[in-house]
């Protein structure tokens, strides 16, 4: 294959790219917008393999990695359970972080990429390599940490160390210093060392980066790292001057971007106050002493939660990382299908934050079989509750929380929230009164039109269901 | 010593409810109280005093005795004259009193050291909604009011299809959009008939839709919502519009419902005798205001009376036509009233000024009249109250994350791009430049082809960018081999080894990323 016809397939794949995104706008497109993707990546992949830079002597290399890899990404594929998604969704990260990584140090110990780079060019190239290899470790480490804090291997809440801006800022100059080494490095060896203590501190920077951030900010790190290995891809691309890894990088690594700026407006924070990290920590004390809610508490139980769903015409489910957790999705959709049936008109609504990546209940209820049409945005239905019979809601707290609305003194004031308490009836399902991850106290409990379901989500709906069907 | 409750028999005539029912008696027993009912005071509602007997209470044959022996009486009516007089020195009374309307009866009471509460003056916040007597009574008088007027109505309220012949729905018009307004919306809109409904108040226009109603507005700006979520006065501007209004609506319609009251003030005559004559023969009009001087002019409290072929139902006791029902909500009402009065469950009322609620209530404490409360600090009318909560907070915690950049910063973001622009363009060569073209205008061409996504696929394009991610494999694969001769200084074991495993993991990530993107894709149906 020549230089130019591997050049076409390069922009024949980037188009594919870009109709694969643009695909996944809607739910009727997205299929076909995967199999943009699929066809793209292996137009690109053959493209390279039989094009001009890659010799027939590591075809074979090339075959054993790909089926290696290969197999155990699809076996990955094939047992991950939904609720595991967005685990494996920070695993793939890492390792698009690692590849990164491991690309550029080749890259920087081959003689022959830099062989005929002179003044500018040669220094422009070190430091896309430098920069590279940079934002390839830090994708690495802080995904590893962020399905570390997902999986529950790592505990959800923030750490921070004392003077936690100072030891990022300390570590940015030191970056920056080594980067200036490595450019006026005369010899490989004298390079290395600058770019390994670089990976090192990039490394401890990724960990120290995501540890910092509280679980509920999940959404945001996972959106951000995908941004982050789109960005490690464009350096690499840069680096071995290939447009297609640029253009590929470039939207991979907006969309990401996009997402986290969606998910953070989500929540009405700053993208770089959910990034400093320590949402959800004890700092929101003064606001739960001062503002205890009054009222008392209503426990029903599982009959009483059926007779409300009987009788109601118009049902809201908010569910929330709760339901995830108790593999609850399923039960939900019976209870929803039986409902419906009964003439129930049930609709969900999904906040942009709920779960732990974008998306993620929306994912979970697909998986149950849930009709993709009943499931609402928060926008779309938020003025629906006041004509709502039962709002129930299913694990979830902070993004029903009335305060965020009525106490400005609240952490979590001015983020949007499903206004669950205008319905007639409201639900909570919930295991215990602990708050949420934000810490913060829900006078939703409190209000007298609210009910709480006490127990594990699953358990409770069978008995829900249960009762319905008597 | 626990305090005794008494429940009297409702003095005036054609007052059939109760103040207790037996079901409420056990709870209130629950609570510490003894109960004490006069014998025969439940009857008309369908109580036995058998029936109190079994729930715990104590039947009394004589008023007298009763009201003697009661620390607390529960009533439903203001007491007359006489009843005054039985009213224990320094007791404690729970009725209707209508405060505003009757300074004598209050004059009256607290001559007798009184502590009276009135469950008219409950004050409307959301905490005291289980109170809210008022509204359980409206309730039932707005179901009421539409079977009354279909008893008197000639004609079915649904529209049918027979074989003898085709019927049209009835056409209700409900004025006044309140608690009772809306009960009787539904009740029409449940029996079959077409219902209409106008209030001052523009908010309450979701509310009709929601009971199955059709607002109907008057084209006149002005914001009816007084204090407390009840309407105020209008200005003359606004009642000339509403008057055509409703004269076009009383022309059509076969029924009118009308429920207007202004907090302390007479009824506002809304439908003159111009309208009534010129509705159809056989039509009604249920004026629920009649006690407070009727909506309509033709309107005689407490009786039906036929006026130029229209049936007009002045009925004031509609909510004690249905005795059983109202009892059994107003003993809730007052149930949980005396949950508030006593925290502590060990029967004894502690009348607490600093409660909001109790505040509200009580109109006499211990012969002084409290009466009127200070002014509630929250309104019940959610809409106002809720959207400056909402949007102070942002301003407050300095998060104004969704308003526009200021002309400041756009002004910085900009100038740092162009510095950065003009660095790149100053120092780098050629051919970084052209890379440098295709990176930014791609970071567009994905901002663009991403912003449309919906929110619901955000887990599998998170998936599917993470797979197109893997594109990084290219620069392994163009490591692995390149066509250059082998030897020289090329460490080539290690470029291998590295390349390799770059190729192994991405390859990873390419199958699993699209592979378990097609899975969640695929579940996703109608």
């Amino acid at each position: 294959m020549s230089a130019t016809l591997a050049t076409v397939s390069y922009i024949g794949a980037t188009i594919l790219f870009i109709l694969s995104l643009g695909g996944l706008s809607n739910p009727e497109s997205s299929r076909r917008g995967n199999l943009y993707g699929m066809i793209g990546m292996s137009v690109a992949v053959l493209a390279t393999v039989f094009g001009p830079r890659v010799t027939g002597a590591g075809i074979p290399w090339i075959i054993g990695a790909m089926v290696v890899g290969g197999s155990i990404g699809l076996y990955a594929a094939r047992v991950v359970k939904m609720t595991q998604m967005p685990e494996l969704v920070a695993l793939m990260h890492s390792l698009v972080g690692l590849a990164a990584m491991l690309v550029g140090f080749a890259n920087y110990i081959d003689p022959a990429a830099s062989a005929d780079l002179k003044g500018a060019a040669k220094s422009i190239h070190e430091m896309e390599i430098y920069i590279g290899v940079l934002i390839g470790a830090v994708t690495f480490s802080g995904s590893v940490i962020a399905f570390g804090k997902l999986s529950g291997k790592i505990g959800g809440k923030p750490m921070l160390l004392p003077g936690r801006h100072w030891l990022n800022l300390a570590g940015l100059l030191i970056v920056i210093w080594f980067g200036w080494e490595f450019l006026h490095a005369i010899s490989l060896r004298d390079g290395m060392t600058p770019l390994v203590v670089m990976t090192v501190i990039a490394l401890l920077f990724g960990i120290h980066m995501v540890m910092a951030i509280g679980g509920a900010d999940m959404p945001v790190v996972v959106s951000m790292l995908n941004s982050y290995s789109g960005w490690a891809a464009a350096a690499t691309g840069f680096m071995l001057n290939n447009d297609l890894l640029i253009v590929t990088g470039a939207l991979v690594g907006s969309s990401g971007a996009i997402l986290s700026y969606i998910m953070c407006k989500a929540m009405n924070r700053h993208f770089i106050s959910v990034i400093a990290g320590g949402f959800g920590t004890g700092g929101g004390t003064p606001a739960a002493a001062g503002a205890q809610p009054a009222g008392e508490v209503v426990p029903i139980n599982a009959a009483e939660t059926a007779e409300l769903l009987r009788e109601a015409k118009n049902v809201i489910i908010v569910p929330g990382y709760g339901m995830a957790v108790a593999q609850a999705q399923h039960m939900v959709c019976e209870i929803t299908r039986h409902l419906r049936e009964k003439g129930v008109n049930v609709r969900f609504g999904i906040h942009p934050v709920a779960g732990r990546m974008p998306g993620h209940m929306n994912v979970l209820l697909a998986e149950a079989k849930v009709p993709y049409d009943i499931v609402f945005e928060m926008d779309e239905l938020n003025e629906d509750f006041p004509a709502t019979d039962v709002a129930m809601v299913i694990g979830a707290n902070d993004i029903v929380n009335p305060a965020a609305q009525e106490d400005p003194a609240s952490p979590i004031a001015g983020m949007p929230v499903l206004e669950v308490w205008k319905a007639k009836t409201s639900i909570v399902m919930k295991r215990s009164m602990a708050s949420g991850y934000a810490g913060v106290d829900n006078p939703l409990f409190y209000k007298d039109n609210n009910r709480m379901l006490f127990g594990d989500a699953r358990k409770m709906l069978d008995e829900v269901f249960a009762a319905l069907k008597a | 010593m626990s305090q005794v409750i008494g429940v009297p028999r409702e003095s005036a005539a054609d007052e059939k409810r109760v103040a207790t029912v037996p079901e409420v008696v056990e709870k209130l027993i629950k609570l510490g109280f003894r109960v004490a009912v006069e014998s025969g005071a439940g009857e008309a509602a369908n109580f036995s005093d058998d029936v109190y007997r079994a729930a715990g209470a104590e039947i009394i044959g004589d008023a007298a005795r009763l009201w003697a022996q009661a620390d607390i009486v529960f009533k439903l009516r203001g007491p007359s004259a006489e009843e005054i007089g039985l009213l224990r020195e320094g007791g404690t009374l729970v009725s209707f009193i209508w405060p505003a309307q009757n300074p004598e009866l209050l004059q009256q009471l607290a001559a007798r050291k009184a502590t009276v509460l009135a469950m008219d003056s409950v004050p409307r916040v959301s905490r005291a909604q289980k109170l809210d007597a008022l509204s359980s009574m409206a309730n039932i008088a707005g179901y009421r009011a539409v079977i009354e007027a279909a008893h008197h109505f000639g004609r079915f309220f649904t529209g049918q299809i027979t074989a003898a012949g085709k019927v049209p729905p009835a056409k209700v018009f409900v004025i006044g959009a309140g608690v009772a307004g809306l009960a009787a919306i539904g009740a029409a809109s449940g029996l079959g008939a077409i219902v209409r409904a106008n209030d001052t108040r523009p908010e309450v226009g979701e509310q009709v839709k929601s009971m199955g109603g059709e607002f109907v507005t008057v084209d006149y700006q002005e914001e009816g919502s007084g204090l407390g979520g009840y309407a105020k006065v209008m200005s003359e501007g606004f009642l000339k519009a509403q008057a055509a209004v409703f004269a076009r609506q009383a022309k059509e319609v076969d029924i009118i419902i009308t429920t207007a009251l202004i907090p302390g003030k007479p009824a506002p005559k809304l439908i003159s005798a111009e309208m009534v004559k010129s509705m159809k023969p056989g039509s009604i009009i249920v004026d629920m205001a009649a006690e407070q001087g009727g909506n309509c002019e033709l309107t005689e409290p407490h009786q039906v009376v036929v006026r130029h072929g229209v049936t007009i139902i002045g009925y004031s006791d509609l909510p004690s036509r249905l005795a059983k029902q109202s009892s059994t909500l107003y003993a809730t009402n007052l149930f949980r009233l005396a949950e508030e009065l006593c925290k502590t469950k060990d029967g004894i009322v502690n009348v607490n000024m600093d409660d909001e609620v109790i505040r509200g209530t009580t109109v006499i404490k211990e012969g002084s009249i409290t009466w009127p409360p200070p002014a509630p600090k929250l309104s019940a009318a959610p809409p106002a109250a809720a959207k400056p909560g909402a949007s102070a907070p942002a301003a407050g915690k300095g998060h104004g994350a969704s308003a526009p950049a200021s002309a400041m910063a756009t002004a910085i973001i900009f100038g740092v791009a162009a510095l950065l622009f003009w660095f790149v363009g100053a120092y780098a060569p050629q051919e970084f430049l052209a890379h440098f073209t295709v990176f930014v205008l791609a970071c567009f061409v994905g901002y663009m082809v991403v912003w449309n996504v919906t929110p619901a696929l955000h887990t599998p394009l998170m998936s599917v960018t993470n797979a197109i991610s893997s594109i990084i494999a290219i620069g392994a694969l163009v490591q692995i081999a390149p066509p250059i001769p082998a030897g020289g200084d090329r460490p080539e074991a290690w470029i291998l080894g590295l390349a390799v495993s770059g190729i192994a993991l991405t390859a990873i990530n390419m199958f699993g990323g699209f592979a378990v993107t097609q899975r969640m894709l695929g579940m996703f149906r109608k």
